[in-house]
């Protein structure tokens, strides 16, 4: 047998309240495509981050080709050959992309030869990219080929890549692939970590399961059903959420000819947007982030306003209304960024209650607050939602991600809304509350409610949807219904593949 | 290596206890200072905090306490709104000064009828005077999206130059021997904000600093106003969210604070000081910043912290006199109480722990 490229020898680090890692051991193997599955929370990127050496395990080793690993910052690994793309780009909007990567070097080069190696190293791998253009202006997999060619200009032996397809269309996945399959015929090893079951039993050779910070099992991607990996995820076995057939009423929500700047200099402006949604619908709405998603919701909440009626509410225009008037109505939003948006980081669940609810609940008299009804309120939620927390008293900030989700989410739901837009409801949150979650809107849809779903994961927006459109640099294409949409379809809408190319291989 | 890690929630116990722990280690540290200027630091210490409250002449400090710390208390309270949701009002002694002059030329302007009204009206007259004041900041920060801070504070300057002006032209003392300074309001019983009983400092100042915390207190956290302007404070982008509309807010937290400040300086001039002079003001209104963060930005700490404030500044002019303290030295006292509580505010939101150096 030979000696595998990094082997992990029971890894564990704990922080204060939590085991992130307990006692966790794997090869990955030279030239081996070697997915890390599990859930958000299950340890997965605690576990990158010391092969990366950004966190220093509490015990155990990792063997690099036999020899003992332990690097004491990421520069040690990267002169050890492992390199990581990021879940998060850590790029300058300001600057082009050879002056981003130079700033991730040691010794840059001068500009003009970085330049001329990234164009080589681009067409190489099938990735073409322009040097001298400025970040501000690529799209999410065009800045996702600068952290790629960042890492490849190291000459990397093992490449981690964090969760890399959740800002791709499925054609920019495809050609991901290519690269990355390209990479492996020449000895590279990769580690992929994502969630997404199909993408890994198309690309990897090898799979290792983690949940609750265990190694719960391996397994060959390719001989293993999506469901088994699931349920290994989540270790139970999933309940998909149900829908009656339902019958659509009349228009709850109409959207015309809107065309809006955006409010922030990267941010993208919707042009010539046109939608309706009819009660007990749920529209999907599709698309790589960064699209005009936010600017969307915006114009939805109110937060953004435009011409009267370039957004009607069962025929009445609404469009120069604020957010309290709107939600009078019954038009209710969650965005996407659960902290400082959604909900204040450093207030109580009670008053974070209290920041939407107002109106609809009879909170306030004459503008004096009801705190016993607002904390009801808000208690209402935690229970019908199953948010994790000791009690309303607690700061938003306090709450992981998901339940704080759950927490934004149930508190418009809860609300009766006429129309309801989500963005991103269940980004970040584990499958069994991201189920509930959408059983949720789906049980709203059925009492009557029009729903707007934002969302970057195509698979939850084909799950519960009725009809589909994809925002693309700020046009949304024509709604289609979702039964019968084909992925390729999906793609096609949300903008192929930004003029990408395949790999030359 | 010592790293700070943010809490889960913010420590109440900290919030509570900060204030005390930054008043004593601006005692131990000041007692330092006062120790390289050779003087005995436990004395300088005494002097400044025991003298004024139980001392042998503290018959007459403490009625002084009121009278320094009401206008202290009323123009904190103004200003910690405004700083609740992020809105930066530097120049509430511009206003305190517009205040004083609006307030006192509205009773002046009757002189000498007699009537229940005149005091009212100058009320009502040297709020709309630091009101007014404030709005210029406020409409040019709505409109053109300019500074408040420099604005604000850049008027401050205008307004000593106003100050100047009608202490020498328009409210000058006819029957003053040339000398600049209007009539004194003391003397001209309608208008003057005298003590409402004997001996205790005890002025309409006061009276309007108390309701003014009760009001903040109750508009802080009974209502929705309240609710929206500290959620401007701590997440502006969750209140845009929740409907508050931003320039309603500036415009309503400027022009209070504003108003407030005028109020103190109305009630400054038509009582203890009784004179519209060119050196009327002291400084109040850039010492209010200070007690509204020592008091936390909460009401009753700013009721407390303006007492404490008032105290330093009596306690220290005793110090000069008694000990010969250079009056330097009680600044840098008084700026140190302001840098611990700012320091060890931190301590609220974080912990300090040893920590192995580790690359996170």
């Amino acid at each position: 047998m030979t000696t595998p490229l990094l082997s992990l020898q029971g890894l564990t680090k704990a922080y204060p309240g939590v085991v992130a890692n307990d006692n966790v051991s794997f090869d990955i193997g030279e030239g081996e495509v070697h997915a890390l599955l599990g859930e958000n929370g299950a340890g997965k990127s605690t576990l990158v981050k010391m092969i990366y050496g950004l966190v220093k395990p509490d015990s155990g080793t990792m063997l690099l080709r036999g020899q003992p690993y332990a690097p004491p910052e990421p520069r040690a690994a990267r002169a050890d050959g492992i390199a990581m793309v990021f879940q998060h780009f850590s790029l300058f909007d300001a600057l082009n992309v050879a002056e981003n990567i130079a700033l991730g070097m040691e010794n840059p080069p001068p500009m003009g030869d970085l330049a001329s190696r990234i164009r080589e190293v681009s067409e190489t791998y099938g990735l073409p990219l322009d040097p001298y253009r400025t970040v501000g202006d690529l799209s999410a997999g065009e800045r996702q080929r600068v952290e790629i060619i960042r890492c490849l200009l190291q000459d990397p032996k093992l490449l981690i890549m964090d969760e890399p397809t959740s800002v791709l269309t499925p054609q920019e996945v495809e050609i991901l692939f290519e690269t990355l399959q390209k990479l492996r015929a020449e000895g590279t090893s990769i580690l992929y970590i994502s969630h997404k079951l199909e993408e890994i039993r198309t690309l990897c050779d090898h799979a290792t399961i983690l949940r609750l910070g265990k190694n719960v099992g391996e397994c060959t991607p390719r001989e293993t059903s999506a469901r088994d990996m699931a349920e290994l995820m989540v270790g139970t076995a999933l309940q998909t959420p149900q829908r009656a057939g339902r019958d659509f009423g009349e228009v709850a929500l109409d959207i015309s000819g809107l065309s809006v700047p955006s409010p922030t200099e990267f941010g993208t402006a919707l042009k010539n947007v046109h939608l309706t949604v009819r009660k007990g619908e749920v529209l999907g709405i599709g698309g790589v982030a960064g699209n005009g998603q936010d600017e969307l919701l915006g114009v939805l909440s109110g937060e953004i306003q435009t011409a009267a009626d370039a957004v009607k509410m069962a025929g009445q225009p609404v469009g120069r209304l604020g957010p309290t008037a709107r939600r009078r109505l019954g038009l209710l939003t969650a965005p996407e960024e659960r902290l400082g948006h959604a909900a204040a980081p450093d207030m109580s669940l009670t008053e974070n209650a209290l920041l939407t609810g107002s109106v609809r609940e009879g909170l306030e008299s004459n503008g004096f607050l009801k705190w016993n009804d607002t904390r009801s309120f808000a208690e209402r939620i935690i229970k019908a939602f199953d948010v994790r927390t000791p009690g309303p008293e607690n700061a938003a900030r306090s709450l992981s991600g998901g339940n704080l989700q759950k927490f934004v989410i149930g508190r418009e739901v809860l609300q009766n809304p006429e129309v309801l837009v989500v963005n991103q409801p269940t980004w970040g949150v584990d499958a069994a509350a991201a189920a509930a979650i959408r059983q949720a809107i789906l049980d709203l849809a059925s009492k009557g409610a029009a729903v707007v779903c934002i969302s970057q994961d195509l698979d939850e927006l084909m799950e519960i949807s009725d009809s589909f459109a994809a925002l693309n640099e700020g046009r949304l294409s024509a709604p289609r219904p979702t039964t019968g949409l084909t992925v390729e379809e999906i793609g096609l809408m949300m903008g192929g593949a930004h003029g990408m190319e395949v790999a030359h291989v | 290596m010592i790293v700070l890690e943010k809490r889960p929630q913010p420590s109440r116990a900290w919030s509570m206890s900060t204030p005390l722990v930054a008043v004593l280690a601006t005692m131990f540290f000041g007692g330092l200072l006062f120790a390289a200027l050779g003087k005995n630091p436990v004395e300088a210490i005494e002097t400044i905090f025991w003298e004024p409250l139980f001392g042998e002449f503290a018959f007459y400090y403490r009625p002084q306490l009121l009278v320094k710390g009401a206008p202290l208390v009323l123009i904190a309270i103004g200003l910690s709104l405004g700083f609740r949701a992020g809105i930066w009002n530097i120049g509430a002694e511009g206003q305190y000064i517009m205040g004083a002059i609006c307030g006192a030329g509205a009773g002046l302007a009757f002189y000498p009828v007699e009537g229940w009204f005149i005091f009212p009206i100058m009320v009502i007259a040297g709020a709309l005077g630091g009101w007014a004041w404030a709005m210029i900041p406020a409409l040019l920060k709505v409109r053109f999206g300019t500074n408040e801070i420099l604005v604000s504070l850049m008027l401050v300057y205008v307004a000593e130059q106003l100050l100047a002006s009608v202490s020498l032209g328009l409210l000058k003392n006819p029957e003053g021997f040339g000398f600049p300074g209007s009539r004194n309001l003391q003397s001209y019983a309608s208008a003057h904000n005298a003590e409402l009983f004997e001996g205790t400092g005890m002025h309409w100042g006061v009276v309007g600093a108390l309701i003014a915390v009760i009001f903040a207190y109750v508009l802080l956290n009974r209502h929705m106003l309240g609710f929206h302007i500290r959620l401007t404070g701590e997440a502006p982008r969750a209140a845009k969210f929740a409907g508050v509309n931003p320039a309603r807010l500036i415009l309503f937290c400027l022009g209070l604070s504003g108003a407030l400040a005028g109020l103190a300086g109305l009630f400054e001039v038509s009582g203890p000081s009784g004179v519209v002079s060119i050196d009327f003001n002291v400084g109040y209104g850039f010492t209010a910043i200070i007690v509204a963060f020592l008091g936390r930005l909460h009401p009753v700490g700013i009721l407390l912290a303006g007492g404490l404030m008032a105290l330093t500044y009596i306690g220290g002019e005793i110090a000069q006199s008694q000990l010969g303290l250079p009056a330097a030295a009680i600044q840098v006292f008084q700026g140190m109480l302001l840098f611990f509580l700012l320091a060890l505010d931190l301590l609220t939101n974080y912990r300090i722990r040893a920590a192995r150096k580790e690359v996170a």
